[in-house]
């Protein structure tokens, strides 16, 4: 296993991150130290229990946030020191973030919303963007929902078009902060197989959940306990989100 | 992002709330509205003041008996006895800069003629006051030098003394008329002047020889009411102004530092007066319209307020997604500007229709100058930026992370 690693591209390298949330009177060490790498191709699922700091790792691998101390690199850069709008140009090119809560535009269409990250890149074209988030739509099967507005769709679909807005940018890894939390399981595994198929295309993804069951589809986990990493777990045998899906007993069953 | 697609958000913004859209723009465009209506409402009694006052006739001086009145109180014991005869023979004589004048002795009565009466206002004056004022006869006749000198009982009507006085098919030359019960005979008939700028009706006139109304008309009394002149040539309007000057205080006694008991105003004097005063109107009018437009300025940093703050989960997507702070900030401050232009553009239509609307039913002089869109618009573009900036800096100025969970 560690020779195929060093043969890999490290897309992530992060070297004794911390955050402190500074509240004033009390001081939040909510990372204290990580070190970790994420290598092309893979498929790492965050857990931990809630405040554990899953988050907090996330937002700085997205670039949302920064760390108070520690080396982050991305795609072999130093972004830990990184002003705004170096920040904001990383987050365009680099990274597609899924939310948990999905965070559409309301009143905007599937298509539209993925076209969104493209907007904020000068170099594409208009025709591009729409040929790129058309094409992006049907890689998570939404090419018939193109012109729906959110609230026309379900949560899992409105989570694939959130998913498919990450991945327009052609980004060089995908981060999921809890994107089934919101999901029942069937829909849940639907959005797993989904980031299976993209996995096995190629790109790199690390997403934070709470559910054993969802993590199982990753080829690494990682737990964490009070901002530290607690223990790391290569996955021998990795379950396959689709085939799940079909033991899944039938809808009306499940209503009973 | 690129311009067209800030436009195409902001625009799309907008209509996603059209009511509170409209309702916010309608500060501006009432503001807008009013600036525009009121500029061409000031404009145009102005241009109308102008007109009229270039409608007096060509280089005209005018010699009123009197003193000037300064702050509302005579300066000087005012006798209206100050003009006489003899002092219009001296101007005659000394003023080279004068080119014709006349005295005006004013009456006025009930005209007849046959069953029909009517009454006007009746002019004594010398046939060169037709020059002055630039008055054509189009049939008939002027005074003759004769017709003064023996004061005779002829007149010259405006147009519409003769249609009140004679039925169409009557020439008014030659009819015979009675002014206040005295027989006056029409020699001659004005050409049309229709209605002048404030609305009165300029046909609406009779001329006679000034020494027939001066004596049989106002009872042989020798003060003149008023002296019409013109000088030789534009530019001598000022030279013969102050000839004249001169001349009366010499012959009366007075000397320079002193107020004579006769003003004289001439006509560019009576145009600067006009417009300096419309011009006090039109900026008191502007400075009502801009306070609405500062009004109006407020409220949509007001809506944009709300706006960021309903919409700062927007704004932290679209950052997550590689906005920078300055797409948002061009985001927001051209939505702002959209609504205060679209605002203008709305107000104008409005500002220029009710003038056109003004000028139909009160029947009110009206111009709408080019000038007072674009000031219109670009005072709107300023109120625009300048209160769509808060509201966009604002949002500019969120955190990421922060607006991502916003609640
Ligand atoms: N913006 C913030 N300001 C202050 N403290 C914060 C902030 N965000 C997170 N924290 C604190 O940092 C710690 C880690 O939070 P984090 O959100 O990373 O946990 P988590 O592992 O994602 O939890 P969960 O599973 O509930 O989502 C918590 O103690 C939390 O209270
Ligand atoms: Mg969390």
């Amino acid at each position: 296993m560690k020779e195929q690693d060093q043969e890999r591209k490290k897309i992530i390298s992060v070297k004794n991150l911390s955050k402190i949330y500074d509240m004033g009177a009390v001081k939040v060490h909510a990372l204290r130290g990580i070190e970790m790498d994420i290598h092309e191709g893979e498929f790492t699922a965050i857990m931990g229990h809630s405040g554990s700091g899953k988050s907090t790792l996330l937002n700085i691998l997205g670039c949302l946030d920064v760390p108070t101390e520690g080396k982050y690199y991305l795609d072999d850069a130093d972004v830990s020191h990184l002003d705004k709008n170096q920040l904001a140009r990383m987050r365009n090119r680099k990274i597609g973030f899924v939310f948990q809560t999905y965070n559409l535009l309301p009143r905007t269409s599937a298509l539209e919303n993925v076209e969104l990250p493209l907007l904020y890149n000068p170099e594409i074209r208009r025709k591009e963007r729409k040929e790129r988030a058309m094409n992006t739509l049907e890689l998570v099967g939404l090419t018939d929902w193109s012109e729906h507005f959110p609230n026309q769709l379900s949560g899992g679909q409105q989570q694939r078009v959130a998913i498919a807005r990450a991945l327009v940018n052609d980004p060089v890894i995908m981060l999921a902060d809890e994107p089934t939390g919101n999901l029942d399981t069937r829909t849940s595994f639907g959005v797993m197989e989904i980031f299976q198929e993209l996995n096995r295309k190629g790109i790199t993804i690390a997403l934070v959940t709470h559910e054993m069951d969802i993590s199982k589809f990753a080829t690494r986990n990682i737990l964490f306990r009070d901002g530290r990493i607690s223990k790391e777990i290569i996955i021998k045998n990795i379950k396959n989100a689709g085939e799940e899906l079909k033991k899944l007993p039938p809808e009306d069953e499940e209503m009973e | 992002m690129n311009l067209l697609n800030l436009f195409i958000i902001a625009l799309r913004s907008l209509n996603k709330n059209k009511i509170r859209s409209l309702l916010t723009m309608l500060g501006i465009i009432i503001g807008v509205a009013s600036v525009i209506a009121m500029l061409a409402i000031g404009q145009g009694s102005r241009d109308s003041i102008e007109n009229q006052i270039s409608g007096l006739g060509s280089n005209v001086i005018m010699v009123f008996p009197g003193a000037t009145f300064r702050g509302g109180v005579a300066t000087a014991a005012g006798s209206a006895q100050s003009l006489e005869m003899d002092d219009l023979e001296a101007i005659r004589a000394n003023c080279p800069s004068v080119k014709y004048l006349s005295p005006v002795a004013r009456s006025g009565g009930q005209i007849i003629a046959g069953s029909n009466n009517w009454n006007s206002s009746i002019r004594g004056v010398y046939n060169e006051y037709l020059d002055i004022r630039n008055i054509e006869v189009e049939s008939g006749s002027r005074f003759s030098e004769m017709d003064e000198k023996r004061a005779s009982k002829v007149c010259i009507i405006g147009q519409t003394v003769a249609e009140n006085l004679f039925d169409e098919y009557t020439d008014p030359v030659g009819q015979r008329i009675r002014i206040n019960k005295i027989p006056f005979t029409v020699i001659g008939l004005l050409k049309e002047k229709g209605q002048g700028a404030m609305g009165e009706d300029q046909d609406d006139i009779i001329y006679a020889p000034f020494s027939t109304v001066q004596r049989r008309m106002r009872g042989a009394r020798q003060n003149i009411q008023q002296i019409f002149i013109s000088a030789v040539s534009e530019e001598k309007i000022e030279l013969a102004s102050e000839e004249i000057d001169e001349l009366l205080r010499t012959r009366k006694n007075i000397s320079m530092y002193e107020d004579p008991p006769f003003h004289i105003r001439t006509q560019t004097e009576i145009v600067e007066m006009f417009t300096s005063t419309s011009n006090t109107m039109i900026v008191l009018l502007a400075g009502i319209a801009s306070i609405s437009l500062i009004v109006g300025g407020i409220g949509i940093m007001n809506i944009m307020l709300v706006s960021v703050t309903e919409r700062t989960r927007e704004i932290g997507l679209r950052m997550a997604v590689g906005a920078r702070s300055k797409d948002i900030l061009r985001q927001f401050l051209l939505e702002a500007l959209l609504l205060s232009l679209l605002g203008g553009l709305i107000g104008a239509a409005f500002g220029i229709l009710s003038s056109k609307l003004f000028v139909a039913i009160m029947g009110w002089p009206i111009t709408v100058s080019s000038y007072s869109v674009v000031l219109a618009f670009s005072f709107a573009f300023i109120v625009g930026v300048f209160f769509g900036w808060y509201p966009a800096r604002k949002a500019a100025m969120l955190i990421p992370m922060d607006a991502l969970r916003y609640e």
